[in-house]
């Protein structure tokens, strides 16, 4: 397959992120990649459960969470994975507008969910003072629970500068496993989201 | 062709070559000079250690300089010296034996390249800015969490960066292996060093992201006031001795494992014999590679886990000498009965099956947990550690670039310098360590500044120190033999060795399409197959056509540079916030990179299939 037809939306096949020798390399790759980044937020749960009791007496747990707004974020997330999936539902149509309609509603999902989670730790910081220093526990669970904000982030512009990209041209084959591969990176932050809503908030409050 | 290319052009056009290329073979050059170079200095490193060993309370250096020496010997050797040098014979190897002509990601090989090489820059740059880490390479809390200066810094910095480069690596290797093999090599019809390479790089995958929130944690911790080791504050230094060995014994077999392969086909090649029990070597090397999750506790027996937990662990360690006992008994097969040519790669490889047989049996002996307890942080340890990690890694090492060094270069390594390399180095390095084991049984601890006189363990240390030196005479005879052979022997076939793997089926060096049409494999040591059929070369699985290739790049340049300006940032911003600058400037110029990466289509390029038949006129088919 010449350059030209790698680039051409019409000669769109079934299944075009793994119609490619590159897609289907991206593909395995980033799956092997999400491996690796269970192994990365294994060892930051790892690191929060050894040290969330260890809150020199204040700032516990059950004392500053609350289940209202944490409840809100993961109902977002979650959402905003499943607009993912419609997304890449309508890529395999090569339906490249609508595509990018549910990638649009993703991302305004996903910065809501950043906002709140923004405003949380604000809250905490400034109502509780309780910070990254403050204990062995803060630092546990600003790095745990910002490492999975970070991620939110990259993954929030690395769809957006997609989006930009390849507004004016469509769908290809050149760029459709990145798009498919960017929709698996953000399933994989909302299931460890979900790990967190459960380890840190639910078990929190009430383990 | 294009080494005459390159010989007309300027010094300048080669450097910018080589910033970009994204070609594995070049790739393999650059992880060779550079893993060389951090070689030698880690071997200087060790020889002042034991200058400084050489008598009882010696002055050699001082105390602070000795922590720093025996923190960067073990973090250079370890990081810089033997990971790049593996990494340099998975380049220069691995695409060739199944195949392909490159790797999955070019670019991506090149970015972990440079993410090596800056983060080892950024490690040793702490020389020079007010003292190097201090703390041992296993950098324990809380002496590396309360270490003054910045060295330390360095270290979390420098291992973070290179360590990304090299889960890079790992990643692609991993896709090439499962995509990106010839019509008809099968799983079980790679070559041992290829499935060795696999295995390392699934190691490399799950153990590397466990260092990599280690050092996070140490980051925070030091630059960033939070205190996940600070007792104080209800922080827990066992966090981080868990978490550094979960990376960190994975990491010995991530060493050792591509060696075994790389034994495997020498003592195949050479024995002129399929290597004995490929299934079981297979089966062998995947058991390696998942009990080396199970062990990672055995480093701390003595930390007060409690007897269960020991006594698993324990276990669990011993059942390692199971496979590798396999391993060991398929090459002695794999040689008897064959016709063995004594090569020096051969000799290396011969040495090798002793000195590793010892420094596995010294593993036995310390994965008994009570008996532990007499031999840890002794010079035991020692001992028994650089038996595995020299008598295994360096040797294999010395091996596999005496046996593939015609394929890297086009020219054999003269054989009488590598044997002349050989001897002081194998003497060395058993007087060296064989006598260390003694010392710790004597008591002598490990990392100690001076010893004193009277205690019986002078005339060991002293013997020890004279082996050092005999290593280092065959270090420096190999190196002569380097240069001998570039300036004075002659070019050499593609198969000089009458070799069995596909690699030795294409001209040495290699066209930078490594194969002008993919081969046909028809069994396992494919080109023997061929051979012995009467028919010369390999036959292709397709018909002559334009080859698709990928476009080199300065962005994997750029974007680790990014990272290493960053590295400077964060580590100063604690003594002045000015060196934010450096950090946003830093990350800057990375993101940017990275950017540029995602919106600038890069298509690649073909060659066309009139320059390929110009090519086969000169030879390039064979």
């Amino acid at each position: 397959m010449s350059s030209e037809d790698v680039l051409n939306p019409k000669q769109m096949p079934h299944d075009p992120e793994k119609a490619t020798l590159e897609g289907r390399n991206k593909f395995l790759a980033f799956w092997f990649f999400l491996g690796g980044e269970t192994v990365l937020f294994a060892s930051l749960f790892g690191t929060y459960l050894a040290l969330n009791g260890s809150t020199q007496g204040e700032n516990t747990p059950e004392h500053l969470f609350g289940l209202e707004l944490v409840f809100i974020m993961t109902m977002l997330l979650l959402t905003s994975s499943l607009t993912s999936v419609y997304a890449m539902y309508h890529m395999k149509n090569h339906n490249f507008q609508k595509m990018q309609l549910w990638l649009g509603i993703t991302v305004v999902l996903g910065l809501g969910f950043l906002g709140m989670e923004i405003y949380e730790f604000y809250h905490y910081i400034h109502h509780y003072e309780f910070t990254f220093r403050s204990s062995a526990f803060g630092s546990a669970f600003y790095t745990l629970v910002g490492f999975h904000g970070g991620h939110v982030l990259f993954g929030l512009s690395w769809i957006v500068t997609l989006m930009i990209r390849n507004q004016k041209r469509g769908l290809n084959l050149y760029n459709a496993p990145k798009f498919y591969i960017a929709s698996l990176y953000w399933h994989f932050i909302d299931v460890v989201w979900v790990f967190i809503f459960t380890v840190v908030y639910l078990m929190g409050k009430v383990g | 062709m294009s080494t005459a290319v390159a010989q007309k052009r300027g010094l300048g056009a080669m450097i910018w070559d080589y910033l970009t290329t994204v070609d594995h073979k070049k790739i393999a050059h650059l992880y060779l000079v550079s893993g060389g170079l951090f070689f030698l200095i880690g071997g200087l490193e060790a020889m002042i250690i034991r200058i400084q060993l050489m008598k009882p309370d010696n002055n050699f250096i001082s105390a602070g300089l000795y922590n720093e020496m025996i923190t960067m010997h073990g973090t250079t050797m370890i990081f810089l010296a033997a990971m790049p040098l593996i990494f340099a014979l998975m380049n220069a190897v691995v695409p060739l034996q199944i195949g392909a002509r490159d790797v999955a990601f070019p670019f991506l090989n090149s970015l972990g390249f440079w993410l090596f090489l800056f983060g080892g820059l950024m490690l040793n740059v702490s020389w020079f800015t007010g003292g190097a880490p201090d703390a041992g390479w296993t950098n324990y809390a809380p002496l590396s969490t309360t270490s003054p200066g910045h060295g330390v810094d360095y270290y979390v910095m420098g291992l973070q960066i290179s360590g990304a480069g090299t889960l890079i690596g790992g990643i692609n290797f991993l896709v090439t292996i499962v995509n990106m093999r010839a019509p008809g090599m099968t799983y079980m019809r790679m070559p041992l060093f290829t499935w060795s390479v696999f295995v390392t790089s699934t190691l490399i995958l799950f153990a590397f992201p466990a260092l990599t929130v280690g050092l996070f944690l140490m980051m925070f911790d030091r630059m960033f006031g939070s205190a996940f080791f600070d007792v104080g504050l209800g922080g827990n230094v066992i966090i981080w001795e868990h978490l550094f060995w979960i990376f960190g014994h994975p990491e010995v077999y991530i060493l050792i494992l591509p060696l075994f392969g790389a034994f495997s086909d020498i003592f195949s090649t050479f024995s002129k014999k399929r290597l004995f029990g490929y299934s079981a070597m297979v089966f062998a090397t995947v058991l390696i590679g998942f009990l080396g999750f199970m062990v990672w506790a055995h480093h701390m027996f003595t930390v007060g886990m409690g007897p269960i937990a020991n006594s698993i662990f324990a276990v669990a360690t011993m059942a390692i000498a199971v496979p590798t006992g396999i391993k060991i008994f398929n090459w002695l097969f794999t040689m008897w009965g064959g016709q063995i040519k004594m090569t020096s790669a051969m000799l290396w490889s011969i040495a090798f099956i002793p000195s590793f047989t010892i420094g596995g049996m010294t593993g036995v002996m310390l994965a008994a947990a009570a008996a532990d307890y007499q031999y840890h942080d002794t010079y035991f340890v020692v001992g028994h550690f650089h038996y595995v990690i020299v008598g295994g890694v360096v040797f294999g090492l010395f091996a596999a670039l005496h046996y593939w060094w015609p394929k890297m270069f086009g020219k054999v390594l003269n054989e009488k310098l590598g044997k002349l390399a050989f001897w002081p180095f194998f003497i060395g390095f058993h007087l060296t360590f064989f006598i260390q084991h003694f010392l710790g049984l004597m008591g002598m601890p490990r990392r100690y500044w001076v010893f004193m006189e009277g205690q019986g363990l002078d005339t060991g240390n002293l013997i020890s120190t004279i082996g050092a030196f005999l290593m280092a005479i065959g270090t420096i005879i190999f190196l002569t033999n380097v240069i001998y052979t570039s300036v004075k022997e002659k070019k050499v076939s593609g198969d000089p060795w009458d070799g069995r793997s596909l690699e030795w089926s294409i001209p040495s060096p290699p066209p930078h399409y490594n194969f002008v049409q993919t081969p046909l494999v028809r069994g396992l040591d494919p080109l023997w197959v061929e051979k012995m059929d009467g028919k010369e070369g390999m036959t292709p699985a397709e018909p002559l056509g334009d080859i698709h290739m990928p476009n080199a790049s300065i962005l994997p340049f750029t974007i680790s540079l990014g990272t290493f300006i960053a590295g400077f940032g964060f580590i100063y911003q604690v003594d002045d916030p000015v060196w934010l600058i450096a950090v946003f400037a830093g990350m800057g110029l990375t993101l940017g990179s990275m950017l540029t990466r995602s919106v600038k289509d890069d298509l690649g390029h073909h060659i066309h299939k009139e320059d390929l038949e110009e090519d086969i006129k000169k030879g390039a088919g064979k």
